[in-house]
């Protein structure tokens, strides 16, 4: 059937309900579509903070926050956009304390503010108190806070809908989405006039990750399928601290609360690599600098990992600062990390890259800024502003997905209210999905998801993880075209209609493959080292040459096509990275 | 504190870390070190008459979650097989179910807490008292009903002021243990109160206005007591504590029930 809203939001994570929050403010009719309840989004796994200059703890100006975001971005990302973020950050955060967010608070009752990697003061003289927290559940408490606005506002809630596919007309108007129903297993057209992706990250395209198994990043692909570029996909974020083996993440608030990296030998290594900063240096620095120190021998025990030392750190910060990352370590690894250090390894954890958008959420289809998408809109890890350029500094997601969130969902609701209307849906708009889901449900021989997915795990984690080269890009891309294949023809164990996740395993395979080819085309074009994107066969950072944005076509049968866009650059000039 | 550990230090804080653990199988890729026998209950309303049991053999080991059992299933050798989950650490509340004969996050119970060893067989059913929509997926629209019947927001009446409203350490901190609920109903679905009247409100969505009704920024409280302070409401928790065992994240939720009831009958309304 066709429901009809006024704005359909995909994805109900930080960004997703943030948008639908200000949107139904505005006064718009907002309908929410997730593929998880609400409240299971993976926003709420975000632990160690949310990044705003309050000062409530020592002084702090939104300008050292952008100079800090700017350089955290090794330059790439855009300043303007930049500066949006870290002036919208402090009236944002008070926002969301009037919605009931229980931040941790100070002694005067103020919200309580902690240091966090690459956050400093005065342009980078030392560590600052940035992040605002509640203790290690920020994001917990923001996404249930946010769900329950929304619940008051009476925002409409289509729990369990997978989005499959975008709609547009033959002008590029996006008109709506189509949208499997879990339960029922049937497909329905979401008819609107403005259509928002929040559809979140995808680190499950890695063997380790922190993301949850919902991370399949199903709207970047339905993106690339409708003929939009992804930006910037080449920059990935893996967490210097995830649990060893499982990836479960370990709060950077960790090394902010006095948490220690130490090697084989004990030595706090990272006093060698960031001397000012030392284990509070950016994730990029971090994971690149643990992965070095493995491969030249000084990995624990012998072992691929590294240990995090919290011993010094106190019973009572952790039992009350850090209670979710202490439970983590005793039900995971059995590990107290009151008496011992948690062995710890870098964990594929966030997609800088994403749909490219202006500062209000519409999506950009062109490096001319101004080419936007009618009626299409995307906020949060989906998006690519681009705030986060190619490393993303610790706290600065959820603070995108708030104020971006927010930014979406009012400039949403001024296009309703100046008269935004649904446009007419072909007849057939749900042909297509229905024919690739038919298909797979026909087949009876075939691989199952999970076989192709495992493969695509590990030659992503293998040759497009944290050090790459030519060689090893090559490699993916190869591996990716017979993934393709053997994707095209999925099958599943389960045919029916009711409550078929298998058969979702099997789209969302299909998904992975067409990002994965972004990530890795994407990487192996851009012939320098920039943030997270490390090639050892071109080790330094080119600004002569790539001091620009990617941008990543693909007709999904292996043609692609790369083009740039360029980097705003307001107040600070790039400069050599050093902490 | 100590920069500086020495390189034995380190080896044997790492040694006592892993003392006693065997290699892990899932993600790591060691080799199972037993064979469990997975008895899940089964049922799709479409097609079934009544639930059954059946019955995999599983090769486990002892760090593996209970999630990675039921995965393993699904995986490879009956994709049929229908659980929700996410993001496999318990923060998200999807996979609550009756594991063992007990409501538990299957992602945040290993095969060594669950006392198995080879051989051994563990059950999968789904949360009691709700609706299967298939296997071990139920039906938690009633849940939420009962979330949505107590006014589960901030409601603040009177000027806002243009910073955050002033909290302190400890006025936050009476709220703070109820905050850590992530709605996931393993403790509605042990309550004995729940199992007999389903119109009950039940410990999940009580804790809610226990959260709102304390919470030193909200001005509704008495609205929210009138809702829980009902036939259906309050009075129907008879402090038999299952919800307090059953809560993955340790929330003391009888205690904080309590301190409601005590707030109900002390306030006029």
């Amino acid at each position: 059937m066709t429901y009809s809203h006024d704005i359909v939001i995909v994805g109900a994570g930080g960004a997703g309900l943030m948008a639908a929050l200000y949107a139904s403010e505005g006064g718009a009719d907002v309908a929410v579509v997730s593929k998880l309840h609400p409240l299971r989004s993976h926003t709420g796994a975000a632990q160690g903070g949310i990044g705003a200059a309050l000062g409530n703890e020592e002084e702090d100006h939104w300008l050292w926050h952008a100079f800090d975001t700017t350089k955290g971005s090794d330059y790439l990302g855009d300043q303007d956009a930049i500066e949006q973020m870290c002036q919208d950050a402090p009236r944002t955060i008070i926002e969301l304390e009037h919605y009931g967010v229980p931040f941790s608070r100070t002694r005067e009752g103020k919200i309580a503010q902690r240091r966090f990697g690459g956050h400093t003061r005065n342009f980078g003289e030392a560590p600052v108190r940035r992040a605002c927290y509640a203790a290690d559940r920020t994001g917990h408490m923001i996404l249930h806070t946010l769900y329950e606005q929304c619940v008051k506002n009476k925002v409409t809630f289509y729990d369990e809908f997978q989005v499959l596919d975008l709609i547009h007309n033959e002008d590029g108007e996006v008109v709506g989405t189509v949208a499997y129903e879990i339960l029922t297993g049937e497909v329905h057209t979401f008819h609107a006039a403005l259509t928002c992706f929040a559809t979140g990250g995808y680190g499950r395209a890695f063997k380790t990750t922190s993301n949850a198994h919902a991370g399949t990043g199903d709207g970047f692909a339905i993106a690339l399928r409708n003929g939009l570029p992804l930006q910037d996909m080449e920059f990935i974020q893996f967490h210097p601290t995830g649990l060893y083996r499982l990836g479960i993440l370990i709060t950077e608030g960790a090394r902010g609360e006095g948490g220690i990296l130490r090697n084989s030998e004990g030595e706090r290594f990272m006093e060698r690599y960031a001397p000012t900063v030392k284990d509070l240096a950016p994730r990029d620095m971090v994971s690149q600098c643990i992965y070095k120190e493995i491969r030249e021998g000084r990995g624990v025990g012998g072992r691929d990992h590294v240990v995090l030392d919290m011993t010094g750190v106190g019973k009572e910060v952790l039992e009350h600062k850090l209670p979710e990352i202490s439970t983590f370590s005793r039900v995971y690894l059995g590990i107290d990390p009151v008496k011992q250090p948690i062995p710890v390894a870098p964990t594929c954890h966030y997609a800088m890259g994403g749909i490219p958008t202006n500062i209000d959420g519409q999506v950009v289809k062109s490096s001319d800024r101004s080419d936007a998408v009618p009626g299409f809109f995307a906020c949060g890890e989906a998006a690519c502003v681009s705030v986060h350029g190619a490393n993303r500094l610790g706290t600065n997601s959820l603070l995108d997905l708030v104020v971006f969130g927010r930014r979406t969902g009012i400039e949403m609701a001024k296009q309703i209210r100046e008269g935004a209307e649904s446009l007419p849906v072909a007849a057939d708009a749900e042909g297509p999905t229905r024919e690739r889901l038919d298909a797979i449900l026909a087949r009876t021989t075939g691989e199952k998801a999970v076989v192709i997915r495992t493969d695509l795990q590990e030659t992503m984690m293998k040759n497009v993880s944290v050090y790459r080269t030519d060689d090893t890009l090559g490699e993916a891309f190869g591996d990716l075209q017979t993934l393709r294949q053997r994707a095209a023809s999925v099958t599943c164990d389960d045919k029916g209609k009711r409550f078929n996740t298998d058969l979702m395993d099997a789209v969302e395979v299909q998904f992975m493959v067409d990002y994965a080819e972004s990530i890795t085309v994407s990487a192996r074009n851009r012939t320098e080292s920039r943030g997270a994107h490390l090639r050892e066969d071109f080790s330094s950072r080119d600004d002569g040459e790539w001091l620009k944005h990617t941008l990543f076509w693909s007709d999904q049968t292996g043609q692609t096509e790369i083009g740039y866009k360029d980097v705003v650059i307001t107040q600070f000039q790039p400069k050599e990275r050093k902490y | 504190m100590a920069d500086t550990l020495t390189t034995e230090d380190i080896a044997d804080r790492v040694e006592d870390a892993e003392k006693g653990r065997k290699p892990r199988r899932r993600p790591g890729g060691a080799e199972p070190t037993m064979t469990l026998t997975v008895k899940v209950k089964r049922f799709n309303p479409e097609t079934d008459e009544r639930p059954r049991w059946d019955e995999f053999e599983v090769p486990a080991e002892a760090m593996d979650r209970a999630l990675d059992l039921l995965h393993y299933v699904k995986w490879h050798l009956d994709g049929t097989l229908t659980f929700r989950k996410s993001c496999a650490h318990g923060i998200c509340g999807s996979d609550a179910m009756k594991i063992n004969g007990e409501n538990q996050l299957a992602c945040s119970i290993l095969v060594q807490d669950l006392g198995l060893t080879d051989g051994d067989t563990v059950t999968f059913e789904p949360l009691p008292a709700a609706p299967v929509i298939k296997d071990l997926v139920v039906d938690q629209s009633r849940f939420f009903d009962k979330y949505r019947a107590v006014m589960p927001w901030l409601i603040h009446d009177g000027p806002t002021p243009d910073k955050e409203f002033v909290q302190s350490p400890e006025q936050h901190a009476v709220i703070e243990d109820a905050t850590k609920c992530i709605m996931c109903g393993a403790c509605t679905h042990s309550c004995p109160s729940t199992w007999a009247d389903p119109d009950y409100l039940g410990p999940a969505a009580m804790l809610k206005a226990f959260r709102y009704v304390f919470d030193s920024r909200d001005t509704e409280a008495e609205e929210r007591l009138k809702v829980v302070d009902s036939k259906d409401g309050l009075w129907k928790c008879y402090t038999i504590f299952n919800c307090v065992q059953a809560c993955p994240k340790g929330i003391d939720i009888t205690r904080w029930l309590s301190a409601l009831k005590r707030k109900a009958v002390t306030t006029r309304y």
